[in-house]
């Protein structure tokens, strides 16, 4: 079973919190909008989840 | 793989040494202004928000003082906090205090108020700061909006810090102004440009 990081988009306030905590720089904010996660440099570790101070980001499980 | 510390990660060292700044000379608190011009320049000009995510020395110290010094209970913020009535409702509410920051400058350039040397916090508590005022340059309003900016700095410091220790360290990005600014001039070029 493997986890992803997953942003609500919606809510995301593009503080860019989550790129400065991502061991694998999977994270991007590239139009200054919402966080992009890379689902393939993603390694689920979840320390993006725990520092987003708006907690928009959560561990998705994907089906293989 | 650990992240190698670049120049910009130690920005928090000039968000600090500014709010010292004010306390020995107010006329520092002009230098403030840069906050203000850089992430709204870098949104207006580049689209994006490299402030918030790279350079901004107050978020810095926030991570800094509420991760590493555990100085929060790194609580989920309240949902109505993260809403955008409420973020869009209080970069209103502080635009509105900032015009009539600049009106009360503007009366005091005129000569028709008096200087006033206090630092007003939370918009409403006045605290005597005489102590930090040498005299000015040509006109009095250059110490006004000192004063005035000052004070709009340092409150929105210590709001930062109540909602960083009872929320996530850096909680102040989700209501920010500047931040709900720039994200909305991002998603207007950016959604503008895509349309063309």
């Amino acid at each position: 079973m493997k986890r992803k990081a997953t942003v609500n988009i919606l809510e995301c306030v593009a503080c860019g919190c989550c790129i400065k905590v991502c061991p694998k720089n999977a994270i991007a904010i590239p139009k200054g909008i919402h966080a992009e996660i890379s689902k393939d440099l993603c390694v689920g570790c979840g320390k993006c989840a725990k520092e987003c101070p708006a907690s928009v980001i959560t561990l998705e499980v994907i089906e293989p | 793989m650990k992240q190698k510390k670049k120049w910009y990660d130690y920005l928090w060292i000039v968000s600090l040494t500014y709010l010292i700044l004010g306390f020995f000379n107010i006329l520092f608190a002009w230098f403030g202004l840069l906050c203000f011009f850089i992430p709204l320049a870098i949104a207006i000009i580049k689209g994006n928000k490299a402030y918030c995510n790279k350079y901004c020395g107050r978020g810095q110290l926030f991570s800094l003082v509420g991760g590493r010094f555990g100085l929060s209970r790194k609580k989920d913020i309240p949902k109505w906090m993260k809403s955008s009535y409420f973020r869009y409702g209080f970069l209103l509410f502080f635009f509105t205090m900032f015009f009539l920051m600049l009106w009360n400058t503007y009366l005091v350039f005129t000569e028709v108020k008096d200087l006033n040397t206090v630092v007003t916090l939370l918009w409403t508590f006045k605290l005597p700061w005489h102590w930090a005022y040498h005299g000015t340059f040509f006109s009095n309003g250059i110490a006004q909006f000192a004063f005035g900016f000052y004070s709009v700095m340092l409150t929105s410091t210590i709001l930062g810090f109540i909602t960083m220790i009872l929320f996530k360290p850096r909680s102040w990005c989700v209501y920010c102004p500047m931040g709900t600014m720039t994200q909305l001039i991002c998603k207007t070029k950016n959604v503008t440009l895509s349309q063309k």
